[in-house]
């Protein structure tokens, strides 16, 4: 039997895991709906083939994580969410748009394909830059000064930036010729501004947020905590090393940046996660004080350990079924 | 907070009513879609294959639509309703949450699959996929109509400290309103595909289309109609006597009854009036209602008065239930008199063709209907007896909850349209570009088949 007191820690640990598995996984199909070429019909094709059979599942790991808190965090659910109600409703609005954009491109007139096209395209940007906004108003702990709104605009670029450098990075190892060398650009200049990004919101961070700063340089922690920023710079120094060199024959390491920018993400999220513990929202809620009744977390808990591989399972499987360089998409 | 209360209570409507249209469709859809696979695998004849190609090309529309509209409604609940889950999410939390992992996750995954595997995964793997988006657009409405159902009628909880803790799981989620409303649901869901399939096919025959596919289609769902509707009528009969046990006040409200009456009328039409408590322009059947809901002429019925301040206003439930009863009727007639035509093998005469194509959409109109009776038949309360909507909505800004809801109905509107002209759209374009297999029509000669280009390629 596990211990009602691990309960709180538990759902922290899996709702953190399935906002990092959203911001990767719906992180790559954004990234490419943000740079999707209004000038190449072809390529715009074969990029909206590359996420087609999976931007479904990816977006549920969104509501899973917004579930999650809902369940097993509801004070901070509404605390959360009242205090970013209209980046929230402006998000949702992009998501709607980006997600009905994908299927009315394929099956509406001829004519109207473009403007479906560039809806998709502003959905995907509204949605990812409301996601840093709202990232960065959450980090500052929903603070109303020009410092917090300062930093949630630059949170809002960076996550874009993360957002568009990922998803060239799937479209590096998905595609081939003249779109792959375009993605391979595309990898090249945001991998560069991510770089800043990380260095601009490391060194902003601590100072503007004295919590953050409290965690990050007092020992014995500090030097946990500096390792972090530290290996996510060389990794995306080696990103920018790797991409200069594709592509090579027979797209040898063409899957290489995808997964590089995945440690990058994995270790930006955790930086920030463990900044944060035990707080769920800075410097007011803990995980302790918001969490439901044990009874309900533990009825959900049992669901999850059974459930929660048996997707890992058949999304792998998915994934293999569609293994390799896409090719246009036939809905049959 | 009146003004935010109302505003949040029409932008929940909005969006919850927006969203309930697609999967009323997908719920029915996939299992009507895994029904055409399989008469492809065992028969091997292409025209099932054709009506799945067409089909699967609306599922994934309807599906893309109900799963943006449903993102939306996740964060409905903490930005307008935090009461909600202050006081009951301890029930409410754990239901929402098997329905994300048990069912969004294996729709989702498997919908790629059955969308765009079919060159890359043998022939019953996909068959099995449809099969399991089907399940999983099922079980996404177990879940979720049991917390509904949990809300009309709850059990199975403790209050401690006024929040409602968990005592029998069993006990919540099989409460004594879902079996009628989970069975109810399904059934509408079915009835509203029945039409949308028959619709789409009669404009396609309307358009001259004379291959064999769109007739088989309109066809099998004649025929699931003229099962399905009185079954429908069957079930709602059990609904509403389940309601008339544990919420007495809703069905007063159904019947547009002011005070407790032994051998009370079935009001076929009457303008109730709550200002003066009572009914104009009453037509009625003498004990008709008493005789639906007690099994006797003469039984009891309790009134609104009994429940003065504690009942759901009574004009939008009376109204909603004739809509939905009568639409109801109207489609069992329909799908009789296909049936009785089909089995005298007749041809359809023009005028029920164009009536199907009128009633495409009936099934939304109807189901609509029936939720905004359960729904608003429940207030004043949002959890009856445990919590008052009142209580439960937000102190956001008015101004803020009015943007978001005009915001929202604007993108809401304009996708409604876009849904409808394109699946329309689709239908034409089917009729223009659908390649003709005339050895699926009766009376053909062989020898002059053409061969077709994606039979050629596969």
């Amino acid at each position: 039997m596990i211990n009602p007191e691990y309960l709180p820690l538990i759902f922290a640990a899996l709702t953190a895991l399935a906002v990092l598995v959203y911001a990767i996984l719906d992180g790559y199909d954004l990234g490419v709906g943000i740079l999707l070429p209004m000038d190449n019909l072809n390529h715009r094709n074969k990029m909206i083939a590359s996420i087609g059979p999976f931007w479904d599942a990816n977006e549920t790991w969104l509501v899973l994580a917004v579930g999650l808190v809902l369940i097993a965090f509801p004070t901070a659910h509404n605390i959360i969410l009242k205090a970013l109600y209209l980046p929230a409703t402006i998000m949702l609005i992009g998501l709607i748009l980006r997600g009905v954009a994908f299927d009315f491109r394929a099956k509406a007139a001829e004519g109207s394909r473009l403007l479906w096209d560039r809806l998709f395209k502003l959905g995907s940007i509204i949605a990812s830059t409301s996601q840093g906004y709202m990232l960065g108003m959450y980090v500052m702990g929903f603070d109303d000064s020009w410092m917090a709104y300062g930093f949630a605009i630059l949170s809002a670029l960076g996550v874009t930036m993360a957002y568009v450098m990922i998803g060239a990075a799937w479209l590096i190892m998905k595609t081939e010729g003249e779109l792959q060398a375009n993605a391979i650009q595309w990898a090249k200049w945001a991998g560069r501004i991510c770089f800043v990004g990380i260095i601009a919101v490391c060194t902003v961070n601590p100072f503007i947020n004295e919590y953050v700063f409290e965690r990050w340089f007092n020992p014995p922690w500090m030097y946990l905590y500096l390792m972090i920023p530290f290996l996510s710079f060389s990794l995306v120094f080696l990103h920018d090393r790797v991409v200069a060199r594709l592509p090579l024959e027979n797209d040898r390491g063409s899957w290489l940046p995808f997964l590089i920018t995945i440690v990058v993400f994995i270790c930006c999220f955790s930086g920030l996660a463990l900044s944060f513990y035990p707080y769920i929202v800075l410097g007011q809620v803990t995980i302790w004080e918001a969490a439901s009744a044990p009874e309900s977390l533990m009825f959900i808990l049992w669901g999850a350990i059974v459930v929660i591989p048996c997707i890992a399972a058949y999304t792998f499987f998915s994934y293999r079924v569609f293994w390799g360089k896409v090719t246009d998409l036939h809905y049959y | 907070m009146a003004d935010v209360l109302m505003l949040s209570r029409i932008q929940f409507a909005a969006n919850i009513s927006f969203h309930i249209l697609f999967p009323t469709i997908t719920i029915a859809l996939c299992w009507f879609l895994f029904y055409f696979k399989l008469r492809y695998d065992f028969t091997g004849h292409p025209v099932w294959m054709r009506i799945y190609r067409f089909w699967v090309k609306i599922f994934a529309l309807t599906f893309a639509l109900g799963v943006v509209s449903g993102i939306t409604m996740s964060f409905q609940f903490g930005t307008n309703w935090p009461g909600f889950m202050e006081k009951v999410g301890n029930i409410a939390g754990p239901l929402l949450g098997y329905e994300v992992l048990t069912a969004f996750f294996l729709e989702a995954t498997f919908l790629g699959i059955m969308l765009f595997g079919i060159r890359r995964v043998p022939s019953w793997l996909h068959t099995l996929s449809t099969l399991i988006v089907a399940i999983g657009t099922s079980l996404s409405a177990f879940w979720i109509l049991a917390l509904n159902s949990w809300m009309q009628t709850p059990q199975g909880h403790e209050m401690i400290d006024g929040v409602a803790h968990a005592k029998d799981w069993l006990a919540i989620i099989f409460n004594p309103s879902f079996p009628y409303r989970f069975s109810h649901m399904l059934l509408a869901s079915l009835l509203t595909c029945c039409f949308l399939i028959a619709g789409i096919s009669a404009y396609r025959l309307l358009k001259g289309d004379d291959k064999k596919a769109p007739t088989l289609a309109l066809r099998t769902a004649m025929y699931v109609c003229a099962v399905a509707a009185p079954l429908q009528v069957f079930v709602g009969d059990l609904h509403g006597l389940n309601t008339f046990e544990h919420q007495p006040q809703k069905v007063a409200a159904m019947e547009g009854v002011w005070e407790t009456e032994k051998g009370a009328p079935l009001l076929l039409f009457a303008i109730p009036d709550e200002d003066n408590r009572t009914n104009h322009l009453e037509i009625a059947i003498p004990k008709m209602a008493s005789l639906i809901l007690t099994h006797d002429p003469n039984g009891e019925i309790r009134g609104l008065n009994e429940f003065e301040g504690e009942h759901p206003p009574v004009a939008p439930v009376f109204f909603g239930f004739r809509i939905m009863v009568g639409l109801g009727m109207l489609m069992l007639l329909t799908g009789w008199t296909a049936t009785y035509l089909q089995v005298r093998n007749k041809d359809y005469p023009s005028w029920l063709l164009k009536g199907l194509v009128g009633m495409t959409f009936v099934g939304w109109i109807a189901t609509l209907a029936g939720w905004y009776v359960t729904e608003i038949g429940r207030q004043p309360y949002l959890v009856s007896g445990i919590l008052k909507t009142a209580d439960a909505v937000t102190d956001i800004a008015p101004a803020n909850v009015g943007l978001t809801l005009a915001i929202y109905c604007t993108v809401y509107g304009l996708l409604l349209i876009a849904y409808i002209r394109t699946v329309f759209l689709m239908a034409q374009r089917a009729v223009e570009i659908e390649e003709y297999d005339k050895t699926e029509l009766p009376g053909y000669a062989p020898g002059e088949q053409a061969l077709e280009p994606q039979e050629a390629k596969a």
